[in-house]
């Protein structure tokens, strides 16, 4: 049985594309097949991030209007085995995305993949909703800062009213992830610290992404930035893909670092 | 498919009710001010039910409009009229208020729909004829209320073993029982019960109300702020208080 994931957050510009691309890409590194789906309809992204916008024929909305089967329009990933991605499409219309239609598609890629991780739209209204109502887990993407957090709340609480699992009297899984953290803006409290977040969410985290150049970079260069294993972003996406398989890792990059002698007599970064 | 222009739902929402006791115009300004500075943000622009039902007396149609006047001059919005005699009818109207009945309120359940209503009841009116107190089971909530999310044990008591969230309100016609963080709006016996009381592990609550009566924020930040502590209502006043 395929696992379905969504990434979600509320607030917009948080990093849930970013994570999407990430996790998806640990997962295959992993061994599972995985799919990844770009729910952005209009705006898309995801295929920006993953390095395949040339690519693109075919997108979400043709399979769901039948215009084109699965397989033609999924985008086989060039570095990462066992990797698709399925990006979303550039109409305007916004309702293009029907539950039956989405349904029908998951249902299909359950088949075939171990995986789906489904990247959410921002806000709160139909599209974030869309994407979260199959989910069986969700990865609720918050930065360190009070708007942010309060949108994750709002969206954990739709989560748990109002996707299928809810409806069937379950829950969806909650994983709380942290991202563009900063130690130094939270040590001058300028952000919210992981133990304030965590406090008001409630929720198990998942990992903690530090703020970092690297992200910036990778995007530009379309390759998810969990591929830069000298990154602390990347590392720290790693240690995120670990605990969702359920294995025990040390959280890492909460702290200020030491600059070390040299590096702060040649203003090294 | 053709475009849908609208559809038509039954809903409930909270509205500030006022109960009319008495009025002569100079008073009934002044004890407005008075009440709308206690809460500026909480009453401006509220929707507001005017309830004639206790009124003693005859209450003239020129009184009925000063009133509405008054209302609207402080930043109210009155909306409709409660047990206005059939006399003050045309009046009503003229307004462009609805007439309620004076019968007792319906409640509906709203749990888990995202809060549509910013005010909660100054002073819910109190069931009629309250006879037996039937045994009602309390209503216990296992998971967070997040933003958003309102959760009403109606005519019994509400009991919540997680955090309500900023931006959540919880509301019950009997006590209130909070085993996490307080953060959002506790609204304690709504239906006017002025024993209710709000139980809280951590205060930090944006409103606390019992019966009508309310305190926020500001205020109970000088009371009991993150400790464990209830709040009762003595007189027209609440008093919070650890536990
Ligand atoms: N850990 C990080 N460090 C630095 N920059 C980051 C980090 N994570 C994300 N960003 C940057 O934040 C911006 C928004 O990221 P992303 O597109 O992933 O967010 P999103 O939540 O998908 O946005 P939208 O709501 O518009 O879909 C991008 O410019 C990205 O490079
Ligand atoms: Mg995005």
């Amino acid at each position: 049985m395929a696992k379905i994931i969504v990434v979600t957050s509320g607030k917009g510009g948080v990093g849930k594309t970013t994570t999407s691309a990430a996790i998806a890409t640990g997962l295959a590194l992993r061994g599972f097949k995985t799919v990844v789906i770009d729910f952005d309809v209009g705006l898309r992204n995801l295929d920006l991030i993953m390095g395949c916008e040339r690519r693109v024929v075919y997108d979400f909305v043709n399979v769901i209007k039948k215009e084109a089967t699965l397989n033609q329009a999924m985008i086989k990933d060039k570095r990462t085995p066992g990797l698709y991605i399925l990006p979303a499409s550039q109409t305007r219309d916004k309702d293009a995305l029907t539950m039956e239609g989405v349904q029908t598609v998951l249902d299909n890629l359950a088949k075939d993949f171990e995986y789906i991780i489904c990247d959410s739209p921002a806000g709160i209204e139909q599209g974030a909703q869309m994407a979260l109502y199959f989910a069986d887990e969700a990865i609720v993407v918050t930065n360190p800062e009070v708007s942010s957090v309060r949108d994750s709340d709002r969206i954990i609480g739709i989560l748990q009213s109002k996707s299928l699992k809810a409806e069937q009297g379950g829950t969806v899984k909650e994983h709380l992830l942290l991202t563009r953290y900063n130690p130094e803006r939270v040590a001058a409290a300028e952000m919210l610290s992981v133990a304030d977040v965590e406090d008001i969410l409630a929720v198990p985290l998942l990992g903690v992404i530090p703020e970092s150049e690297a992200v910036l970079k990778a995007s530009n260069q379309g390759a998810p930035v969990i591929l830069d294993q000298e990154s602390q972003a990347g590392q720290a996406y790693l240690d995120a893909v670990s605990r969702l398989l359920g294995e025990e890792v040390e959280h890492r990059f909460l702290d200020v670092q030491k600059k070390g002698f040299l590096k702060r007599l040649l203003g090294g970064k | 498919m053709a475009n849908v222009c609208f559809q038509m739902k039954g809903t409930a929402f909270t509205a500030v009710v006022m109960d009319l006791y008495d009025y002569s115009a100079d008073l009934f300004l002044a004890q407005l001010k008075q009440k709308i500075n206690t809460a500026p943000q909480f009453f401006n622009a509220s929707p507001l039910v005017l309830n004639l039902a206790p009124f003693e007396g005859e209450l003239k149609d020129e009184q009925l409009e000063q009133i509405v006047a008054a209302c609207r001059e402080m930043g109210l919005q009155p909306i409709a009229c409660r047990g206005a005699g059939i006399e003050l009818k045309y009046t009503v109207m003229g307004l462009g208020l609805a007439s309620l009945p004076s019968a007792k309120t319906r409640s509906t359940d709203i749990q888990a729909e995202p809060a549509q209503s910013k005010a909660a009841h100054v002073k819910a009116s109190p069931l009629a004829g309250n006879k037996e107190p039937a045994f009602r089971p309390s209503k216990v909530i296992t998971k967070p209320v997040r933003s958003g999310q309102q959760v009403y044990a109606e005519g019994c008591d509400l009991i919540v073993m997680a955090a309500v969230s900023q931006g959540a309100e919880v509301l019950a016609d009997g006590h209130i029982h909070i085993y996490g963080p307080l953060r959002g709006r506790a609204l304690a016996g709504v239906k006017g019960d002025t024993n209710a009381r709000v139980f809280c592990r951590q205060m930090e609550a944006e409103l606390v109300s019992i019966a009508g009566y309310f305190v926020l924020n500001e205020k109970l930040r000088e009371l009991c702020w993150k400790e464990a502590a209830h709040a009762f209502l003595e007189g027209e006043s609440i008093q919070v208080s650890a536990i």
